[in-house]
């Protein structure tokens, strides 16, 4: 079966980042998993003022946390020690990609 | 729908033990799992992986998947038995995290069904018979030409998805979306589709989906965020007496002045007129100096009155230093 439509997408950014609720929500995760993952220092969130409010990259970045705690079974500390090196490789490869030293 | 065989995934024996299965499956997370490794197809692997581990080391679901293997050849056309799985709960134990993974066809073929029928049994014996449960978000990527974020632009994908029918029969539902991508859009950014995602059970609200964006490799120029970046090749004499040249920008070609004394490795900026999000990016030019080839007696002439002429030592400073 094949259907065609046009879907209207809103993109999570500033205006339309998403509330704690609904951020859990689209994680696939609770509120509360996400208020430990803030207090960890883990994540922050968009928008802090007046409420929380979260985006595309804290999207991914909730789900990259709970695939390396799946897939490792891996503890928040381990987690957390996973994301700085992730981050930094992230880092270093963005500045040769600056460079023109390395295709991405 | 093809036959998939989970052992030869996790590279194991049919007999093997549960230790066995849990560190091939660790062995191969490391080598293969979509955020260390750079491999495109990461992400398809590390799913492989997931569910052949999720049923190898669940006895209940090995069983069941044990019962239907026999007398099946992978990559062979397969499909279920009417009624195979009956007798079989799979209830999902703690940290299950099959209600976010996504599965092959193969997978919801045999344990779908039955995880549905779970969900709604879960609801509880004797509440209200049709619980309303929210169908799965789906997240994935999608890849546009760079150009997209300029001006705005609608893309095709085709998505395939699992789905159940009226019969509690899973079948592939292929959908043809025509996709927004907003002006000023940077990678790494997510749009959300609502009710895009599954079909929920019941009166169950659709699940939504979130393409994440990624931007395909340009000819010209690399994106670093809302930045972009450009290597400019200017001739000698243009980089130490200063020149005007032109730049492919995204608004078209701009002149620049490279200013006079420019060394290979300078970063100008030309503002604004990155990626056109808000704030806005900016643009930067790298310079990289091309020498003339001296491949004639008059380019090799010129080299020479240089070097006759001009005071100029490149190692000076390693001398000064010995």
């Amino acid at each position: 079966m094949n259907t065609h439509s046009l879907a209207i997408g809103v993109c999570l950014t500033d205006e339309c980042a998403l509330e704690l609720e609904a951020f859990a929500l689209a994680c696939g995760t609770e509120a509360a998993f996400v208020r430990l993952l803030v207090d960890e220092g883990l994540l922050q969130p968009l928008v802090v003022q007046p409420a929380w409010r979260f985006g595309g990259e804290e999207l991914a970045r909730v789900r990259r946390i709970r695939r390396l705690q799946h897939d490792f079974e891996a503890n928040l500390q381990s987690v957390a020690v996973m994301l700085d090196l992730l981050d930094e490789v992230e880092r270093l490869r963005a500045t040769l990609h600056r460079a023109g030293l390395a295709a991405r | 729908m093809e036959f998939k065989d989970y052992y030869k995934v996790l590279g194991v024996e049919r007999g093997a033990s549960d230790e066995e299965i849990k560190k091939a499956f660790r062995r191969l997370a490391r080598k293969h799992h979509p955020d260390i490794s750079k491999a495109a197809d990461a992400s398809e692997r590390m799913q492989e992986l997931n569910e052949a581990h999720e049923v190898l080391r669940d006895k209940e679901k090995r069983a069941a998947y044990d019962r239907v293997g026999q007398g099946t050849q992978p990559g062979q056309a397969f499909q279920p038995p009417p009624g195979w799985d009956s007798g079989f709960e799979f209830s999902g134990g703690p940290g299950d995290f099959s209600d976010g993974a996504d599965h092959s066809a193969f997978f919801e073929a045999l344990f779908g069904a039955a995880r549905q029928r779970g969900a709604q049994g879960r609801a509880g014996p004797g509440a209200e018979p049709s619980r309303a449960h929210r169908g799965r978000d789906h997240h994935a990527k999608i890849v546009v030409p760079l150009e997209d974020t300029f001006s705005g632009a609608t893309r095709e994908m085709t998505l395939q998805s699992p789905e159940m029918d009226a019969a509690g029969n899973m079948t592939l539902r292929e959908r043809t979306l025509h996709v927004g991508i907003p002006k000023g859009i940077r990678a790494g950014q997510q749009i959300r589709l609502a009710g895009q995602g599954s079909v929920g059970l019941g009166d169950g609200l659709r699940g939504d989906l979130y393409l994440e964006i990624e931007f395909a490799p340009h000819a010209h120029w690399r994106v670093d965020g809302r930045d972009l970046y450009f290597t400019l090749r200017v001739a000698p004499w243009e980089a130490t007496l200063g020149a005007t040249v032109n730049v492919p920008t995204p608004d078209g070609v701009v002149e620049m002045n490279v200013p006079a004394g420019s060394q290979t490795g300078r970063k100008l900026r030309l503002r604004g007129r990155g990626i056109p999000a808000s704030p806005v990016g900016d643009f930067y030019v790298i310079l990289e100096l091309v020498l003339p080839p001296a491949d004639d007696d008059k380019a090799r002439d010129v080299y020479r009155q240089m070097a006759r002429e001009l005071a100029f030592d490149p190692r000076a400073p390693l001398e000064a230093a010995a």
